[in-house]
């Protein structure tokens, strides 16, 4: 709906606990007016009980993994066993002769090209997965090795066998990660990409009285999403129903519509419980394509579920990086000249750039960053939980606190010169009280073999905002409520959020409210990816809810002999606001209704204060989400084992909708951090190119045994910039826990490891390094 | 193996000697190849075959395919896809159901295997519409996310709660520690779990 008129407002503006002033914005005539603080409130920013959390704890809610239709055939994929090859011969025949097979793809014909090992080759939809898997045996695939490369040093080198050759394209196209266009390609370095960079950084390090350096390692990380990349597709003459285990329902719908020259009223993609993406999840993918083009092939449906080797080996990663980083300073601390080199590889494919963190974080005037993608041949990198951002903290966080050192500053003392965020500066006051940073001793203090030490890092991750999504409230004539979109839930919570902001209008319950979503049959909402799905389907939702609330009041009006304007909802009720006692039920005023329904449609306005940044659909808002997480740790310099005692996340998230969900996200955040940190790493074996821990016993995931107490404190952070004023916290959690717990094994030790994982291994490497012979 | 010109370790007469058995070698011979008889399993496949399983307290008639794990029966045929397979190797624990009320991955376990145990899945927990005090606690502390992991970690809970009424954090991080949660549940599954703890009548 246009809104041509505008209306000045006043709402709470600032940190909660630091003071909540007002802030007047000129909104669109036709919003709802400001929403107060969450203390004023009855069911937003309350603990308010997973909405499917009985469904999810009896097993009652489907994923796509269990979803199952009358004919449904069971696809396998054929991969590639080699990690460079040229496809010499394929002879899919005989798979097609095998008893119950429907369907057979081939997918790399005569003269394809596969790049890395688990490069899909060709596919089976068969009636049962067996008969698929021994279809696939039976394609006859004649292969000429190529040369390889699987190390992103030695692929730099100027003899290193080529991962595309001389007139092959690498794929550009990735989610999430905006990759710069038209960047060089020497050998298999593309880039440098030197965007970002501003001042004059040779001017920067002359005036910089400190100088620290440092080469920084990230590995390459996989997401193990619990359930598997899954997707059902049913080919029908009127149409394709897809189910998806995916992060963006709607996206996935246009990606359909696109590739199989449908039209968008044919397309439907639906997910129910979703099992977790963390970034991967976010588009078609080859093998959704696959899976629709089997159920064609064979007119029925065709379910296509990963296995968790396939998982690990072709769903995306999060690429490992190399980064030189040198900040130069003055003797007060305040940077002069910050420059970062970095080759990141996300195997076969680009995104790997870890620039933004350095250069956005810290007061700077001088900034040079120069990015390059090798290319390696193994598994393409995609996003995930806070892409970019996250190896960046590791180098620039670690670098900052080596600064700190360096000047005898204490690393928060030096922050609060170098950084303007008001909302770190309390993050960081209130995370140092709870830790205890003032019992923090110097580097490498204790005098046992297990040594102890606190260590600090920030997170920084733009509040995103996707505007093209929409959802409809509607009220029926029995008085119950229900809010459709075609948003997702990947376990977030997000159903619950939506649920909780309609009750909070309509002065009901949450539980009150039926939850219809994750089904592109409904307004189109937003991608769960970049953190933007509470701040971009949360304030339509309330717009929608307060206006049928609107239409209610106007049909109830006459009856109570007020004006609409003279009325609230709440408690159920709808009542004259000075005189309470005058009022009906919700269920009585919507049995009198005109109409069967009163619904309302609408989509995410732009951020009241303006956007800072605009990408199509994608807008940041004005303030960057924050954070900051203090670790404990004790560092057993005998074994090198580094345990976490303690983790203390202080995070932020404009106003927070739901602090029980929250805390669950961060605690996940930190465990995905403590991971990455210690645990996690994708290895690939030199001499045949194969990945040696495509599992989940050899890949290891921190679980229970790594978990720390981690105590999670939210921030109320109020800027007036939406109808709910809310944003997303998934991947600033994430982001500030690996540098954490590096500069705390700096502080427990005196030693820096600059590599991840830091495994007992590499600490105890850097205790004690081994003398070069000479 | 035995130098030339020395006794081996073990000679059929101090095996037969340990074996307890006053008889002649060849009606010996003759028992051993009699209870290896009655001791082969049948030979089952390579067709399905018929089994019965008792599951959530109901007896089923299924055919299986012999190489057909638990996991695979219970999601397919019996359809309680509550059962989760996550890597399908004995990794990670989502696929955990109870045999004769113990936890075990029954991604790793044929289900022509099974016999007469019986099998609890996540739907065969609760008493009716009865949650049981396990999955109250586990919607109370929100000890989810995506929730994939969820029936698994939850059978294996619930097994400790039948085991040890009061269950310290130590008991419980020892019960799921083979369970793997990517979204990071485990510090709210604690908090179920000493919730639960409290709260049980025993």
């Amino acid at each position: 709906m246009a809104s041509d008129t505008m209306r000045v407002e006043k709402f709470p503006f600032g940190i909660a606990g630091v003071g909540v002033g007002e802030i007047e914005r000129r909104i669109p005539a036709d919003e709802p007016p400001p929403l107060p603080v969450n203390s004023a409130l009855q069911v937003i920013g309350k603990p308010v009980q997973r909405q499917d959390a009985r469904g999810k704890v009896t097993g009652a809610v489907r994923f796509t993994v269990d979803i199952k239709l009358p004919g449904l055939l069971h696809a396998r994929i054929l991969r590639s066993p080699l990690p460079h090859a040229r496809v010499q011969a394929i002879d899919a025949a005989p798979a097609t002769r095998q008893p119950g097979v429907r369907a057979v793809l081939v997918i790399a014909p005569q003269d394809a090209i596969l790049r890395y090992v688990g490069a899909p080759v060709a596919a089976v939809a068969a009636r049962t997965a067996a008969a698929a898997d021994a279809a696939l045996r039976l394609i006859r695939l004649d292969y000429v090795p190529l040369p390889f490369v699987v190390d992103p040093d030695l692929a730099r080198h100027p003899d290193a066998a080529l991962v595309y050759s001389a007139g092959a394209t690498p794929p550009l196209a990735i989610a999430e990660i905006p990759v710069a266009a038209g960047l060089p390609l020497t050998g298999n370095v593309r880039g440098p990409d030197t965007q970002g960079s501003r001042g004059d950084i040779a001017q920067g390090f002359a005036q910089a009285e400190i100088v620290v350096e440092g080469d920084y390692r990230t590995h390459t990380q996989t997401h193990c999403c619990m359930e598997p990349h899954a997707i059902v597709a049913d080919w029908r003459d009127d149409g394709l129903t897809v189910w998806m285990s995916t992060q963006f329902t709607a996206g996935v719908r246009q990606e359909l519509a696109q590739s199989f020259g449908l039209k968008l009223a044919q397309v439907r993609v639906k997910v129910a419980a979703m099992g977790g993406g963390f970034g991967s999840k976010s588009q078609l993918g080859s093998y959704g394509r696959y899976a629709v083009m089997l159920s064609r092939q064979a007119r029925a449906p065709v379910r296509l579920v990963f296995d968790r080797q396939e998982e690990q080996l072709d769903s995306g990663n999060r690429p490992a990086t190399w980064q030189h980083l040198r900040l130069g300073a003055r003797r007060d601390g305040m940077l002069t000249a910050i420059s970062l080199l970095e080759y990141g590889t996300a195997g076969v494919g680009v995104g790997a750039g870890a620039g933004n963190f350095a250069q956005a974080l810290y007061t700077c005037p001088n900034f040079a960053a120069a990015q390059s993608d090798v290319f390696i041949n193994a598994g393409r990198g995609s996003a995930m939980r806070g892409p970019g951002n996250t190896p960046g903290a590791f180098a620039m966080e670690q670098a900052i606190d080596e600064l700190a050192d360096k000047l005898g500053l204490d690393p928060l003392a030096l922050r609060e010169r170098i950084d303007p965020s008001p909302v770190r500066r309390e993050e960081r006051r209130l995370g140092a009280q709870r830790i205890g940073w003032d019992r923090r001793h110097k580097p490498g203090a204790d005098p046992g073999p297990v040594k102890r030490g606190l260590g600090v890092a920030q997170s920084l991750w733009g509040a995103n905002v996707q505007t093209n999504a929409s959802c409809e409230v509607r009220l029926l004539r029995d008085g119950s409520v229900e809010v459709l979109s075609s948003v997702q839930d990947l376990g977030t919570g997000i159903g619950t959020i939506l649920a909780q902001v309609v009750a909070e209008e309509l002065g009901l319950l949450p539980e009150d409210i039926t939850l219809r979503i994750g089904d592109t049959d409904f307004p189109a909402g937003p991608p769960s990816h970049g953190s933007r799905t509470t701040a971009s389907i949360t304030p339509p939702a309330r717009t929608a809810a307060w206006k049928v609330k609107q239409a209610l009041f106007r049909q109830v009006a006459p009856a109570l002999g007020v004006a609409p304007d003279q009325l609230v909802a709440r408690d159920g009720r709808i009542m004259v606001r000075d005189d309470p006692a005058r009022g009906m039920s919700l269920r009585e005023a919507a049995a009198g209704l005109r109409t069967d329904q009163l619904s309302a449609t609408e989509a995410r306005r732009d951020d009241y204060g303006g956007f800072r940044r605009r990408m199509g659909d994608a807008n940041a808002a004005q303030n960057d989400i924050g954070g900051v997480q203090f670790a404990a740790v004790a560092v057993d310099t005998e074994t090198g084992a580094i345990r976490i005692e303690r983790v203390v996340a202080v995070q932020d998230c404009g106003r927070p909708m739901n602090p029980k969900l929250l805390e669950s996200q961060v605690q996940g955040g930190v465990l995905m951090g403590i991971g990455y940190a210690l645990l996690e790493q994708r290895v690939i074996d030199q001499p045949t190119g194969h990945v040696m821990n495509a599992d989940l016993e050899h890949y290891k995931l921190a679980g229970p045994r790594e978990t720390p107490p981690i105590e999670v404190v939210l921030l109320e952070n109020y800027q007036g910039q939406s109808a709910t004023d809310a944003y997303g916290i998934a991947e600033p959690s994430n982001i500030a826990t690996a540098p954490a717990i590096a500069n705390a094994v700096f502080n427990a030790t005196g030693v820096r490891l600059r590599e991840l994982p830091m495994t007992p291994a590499a600490v105890l490497a850097a205790l004690r390094p081994v003398p070069q012979r000479s | 193996m035995s130098e030339p010109g020395r006794t081996p370790s073990v000679s059929r007469r101090s095996f037969l000697g340990g074996a307890g058995v006053a008889a002649s070698s060849a009606a010996l011979l003759n028992q051993v190849s009699l209870a290896a008889a009655a001791d082969e399993p049948a030979i089952a496949g390579p067709g399905a075959v018929a089994i019965a399983l008792t599951v959530n307290g109901r007896a089923c008639e299924v055919r299986v395919d012999p190489s057909a794990t638990l996991a695979e029966v219970l999601r397919g045929p019996l359809d309680l896809t509550g059962t989760k397979i996550g890597c399908d190797r004995g990794a990670c624990s989502a696929c955990t159901v109870w045999l004769d009320g113990a936890p075990v991955a029954s991604c790793m376990l044929l289900a022509i295997d099974v016999g007469d145990r019986a099998v609890t899945t996540i739907e065969g927990l609760a008493q009716g519409d009865t949650l049981h005090p396990v999955q109250l606690a586990f919607i109370e502390q929100d000890a989810m996310q995506c929730g994939y992991c969820t029936p698994g970690m939850v059978m294996s809970c619930a097994a400790l709660l039948q085991r040890v009424p009061h269950p310290t954090p130590e008991d419980t991080q020892a019960a799921i520690s083979g369970h793997l949660c990517r979204c990071g549940s485990y510090p709210h599954v604690q908090e179920a779990m000493q919730a639960a703890s409290t709260t049980r009548k025993t």
